[in-house]
């Protein structure tokens, strides 16, 4: 589904990321873990196309296609959806009307998207003006499932998130992604899933969100190194007994191979 | 482009202060398609469906007018000074002649105006709509107008201005004087679509009592040669509000100096003023002007403006406090487009042209109390269409 090849991001002079490879597969969720200001927000930036963030070398392939220098909505009409952690107000445009954006072949129930995210309330709200953290995590989930992305890109969905609405957004990236689990059902579970063919990369420092959704594998970007890659259970683990520390070991190891 | 302290002036012997008489209508119907077009764009309604009057003037003819409610008083100036001897009383007494050369011209020759009256405890059950008009080359219009909402009424007016399609020159003075009484509100929302090379000059003051309220939308996408007008509005009794919102676009060779004043001199009065305006190659100086006179009042104000392509776009808010105890803000924002807002919108499949037209439309899009539904539709039309005309 994505792969990114050596890839090298310079932000204003300053290099971000360095020589990051990565694959995520068809149907399969990645966690990317690091600590703050290891370049994971940049790493998805990039791969969506915003401006300032400036690939000097390596490229990035998404659906076979070469997309590095691809305007920003042409990645997302072939398929790339983001959650962002920050997204910007505009003032005088309707939350509601920015899901039906969203919705390019306008085949969603807005208002039972709203009401399975608890946000009918919000709809005629400007876009984000003074949401709340689970508000912003609501409303970008709610334009993704509008949009139906084959690549959900989702940064610190847990962050600023109280308990309650965590299960909520747990609940809905799971059936973003065809993942929920849900019991006792007609038809076979494994029926279900068959068809599943979302790609995920979530972003997170905590982990948290591993309690709510399930992973494929997990990478740790450290430094703008990515230096870790392996089951995503075991990566939270060792993160929430030893902290980082032992990725920097890995990555010093890494980086005169650069 | 020009700047706030060359506004050019405006020579008055440069236009006829006459012009022939226009046969009055008794059906809307009958007035000529080419006027009625130009009528509907600034919100009249030929049909007259939810519309509780209407005042139609061109030139310096009264063209129609009438009520269709009563306890509601649609009438020229003229007519209305012949029927009610006291209008002496409610004529030059918050402006006076001597202000300018407009008010001077507005005394000395005038032309008609309205008059528009909610008796005690009437409310109108649709606006009263207004429109005046230029059609004569070169015209100079001054007109003189008096709306009063009488205790507990509630009145809502709807005022069009525009010039006839041909029309290249011509100057409207308009006086205005509103009366809001104890416990009344008026809403008032003016529209205008005015000729490239006109220049505008309106001239108004409104008063309201204890417990009043005053709502008052300016609306102006159209080009126009210059408008500069400050309405001042006085909160004279215990709880009155006012809200005035505008918004605004100046296109190449449109000048725009437009605010608004509200003074607040009585305990527990609101007032908040909230100003939209994109320059798109014209000028626009967005003024706001709280005065706050005494402890216990609330205002707020909030000027945004955007740049798109050239222009000028300078917001002066101002805030006075006379004494402690006063709660008043303002929040003002100049600039263009934030690339985060375009690149958001990109994120979910629109092209860049497409992102920037969404976030034009939203800026302009403010939401506007006691607006007729199809006058909303024709609304967002004509910001779509705007829009279109900037990009």
């Amino acid at each position: 589904m994505l792969q990114i090849e050596e890839l090298k991001v310079v932000v204003g002079g300053k290099t971000i990321l360095n020589n990051v490879n990565m694959e995520i597969p068809k149907g399969e969720t990645h966690i990317l873990f690091g600590p703050n200001g290891s370049g994971k927000t940049s790493l998805m930036m990039t791969i969506m196309g915003f401006s300032g963030y400036n690939v000097t070398r390596g490229k990035i392939i998404f659906k076979g296609e070469d997309i590095t220098d691809m305007p920003i909505n042409e990645r997302a009409l072939l398929g790339i959806g983001v959650s962002f952690q920050r997204p910007p107000t505009i003032s005088g445009l309707k939350t509601r009307e920015i899901v039906e954006i969203c919705d390019v072949d306008r085949s969603t129930n807005v208002e039972e998207l709203a009401k399975q995210l608890n946000f009918t309330d919000l709809l005629y709200r400007d876009v984000n003006h003074n949401f709340s953290g689970g508000e912003i995590k609501r409303s970008e989930l709610l334009q993704l499932m509008a949009q139906q992305p084959d690549l959900v890109l989702l940064d610190e969905p847990e962050s600023g998130v109280d308990l309650e609405s965590i299960v909520l957004i747990g609940d809905a990236i799971n059936s973003l992604l065809n993942r929920g689990v849900r019991c006792p059902q007609e038809r076979p579970h494994k029926e279900i899933i068959s068809g599943r063919t979302k790609s995920a990369l979530v972003i997170t420092h905590t982990g948290h969100i591993l309690d709510y959704i399930t992973a494929d594998r997990g990478q740790v970007l450290y430094n703008g190194i990515l230096c870790c890659s392996r089951n995503a259970r075991e990566i939270l683990k060792w993160i929430r007994e030893y902290g980082y520390e032992e990725c920097v070991r890995c990555s010093n190891e890494i980086m005169p191979l650069i | 482009m020009l700047k706030r302290d060359n506004a050019f002036d405006i020579n008055l012997e440069d236009y006829k202060v006459d012009a022939k008489d226009h046969a009055y209508v008794e059906k809307l119907s009958q007035i000529e398609s080419t006027d009625a077009k130009q009528l509907l764009d600034v919100g009249v309604d030929i049909d007259e469906n939810a519309r509780t009057g209407t005042f139609i003037q061109k030139d310096k003819s009264v063209i129609h007018c009438k009520t269709r409610q009563d306890g509601v008083e649609v009438m020229s100036i003229s007519q209305a000074q012949e029927k009610h001897e006291w209008l002496s009383d409610y004529m030059w007494k918050n402006i006076s002649p001597d202000t300018d050369k407009f008010t001077f011209q507005a005394r000395e020759i005038p032309h008609e105006g309205y008059f528009i009256r909610a008796l005690p405890g009437v409310k109108t059950k649709h606006p009263v709509q207004s429109c005046l008009y230029i059609a004569k080359e070169g015209f100079s219009q001054n007109v003189h107008n008096i709306a009063i909402a009488e205790e507990d009424s509630e009145l809502h007016i709807i005022t069009g201005c525009a010039t006839a399609p041909h029309m290249v020159t011509g100057l409207h003075v308009g006086i205005s004087e509103f009366y809001v009484k104890k416990g009344a509100k008026l809403v008032f929302t003016m529209i205008h679509d005015w000729g490239e090379k006109v220049n505008v000059r309106p001239r108004t003051v409104a008063q309201v009592e204890e417990g009043g309220v005053i709502i008052s939308n300016y609306i102006s996408l159209r080009p126009v040669g210059s408008l500069q007008m400050f309405p001042t509005t006085h909160l004279n009794g215990k709880g009155a509000v006012a809200r005035f919102q505008s918004i605004l676009v100046a296109s190449r060779g449109s000048f725009l100096d437009v605010g608004s004043r509200i003074v607040l001199n009585a305990p527990g009065t609101r007032a908040e003023i909230i100003s939209r305006g994109i320059a798109s190659g014209g000028s626009i100086i967005a003024r706001g002007d709280l005065v706050g006179k005494v402890a216990g009042i609330k205002a707020h104000l909030e000027c945004k403006g955007l740049i798109l392509n050239d222009g000028l776009m300078q917001a002066i808010p101002e805030l006075t406090a006379h004494v402690p105890g006063v709660e008043m803000s303002h929040e003002a924002a100049v600039g263009k487009i934030d690339q985060h807002e375009i690149e958001y919108l990109m994120a979910r499949g629109l092209d860049e042209d497409g992102a920037i037209s969404t976030i034009v439309r939203g800026f302009l899009n403010v939401d506007i109390e006691g607006l007729p539904a199809s006058l909303k539709k024709k609304l967002d039309r004509a910001v779509s269409e705007t829009q279109k005309d900037m990009m």
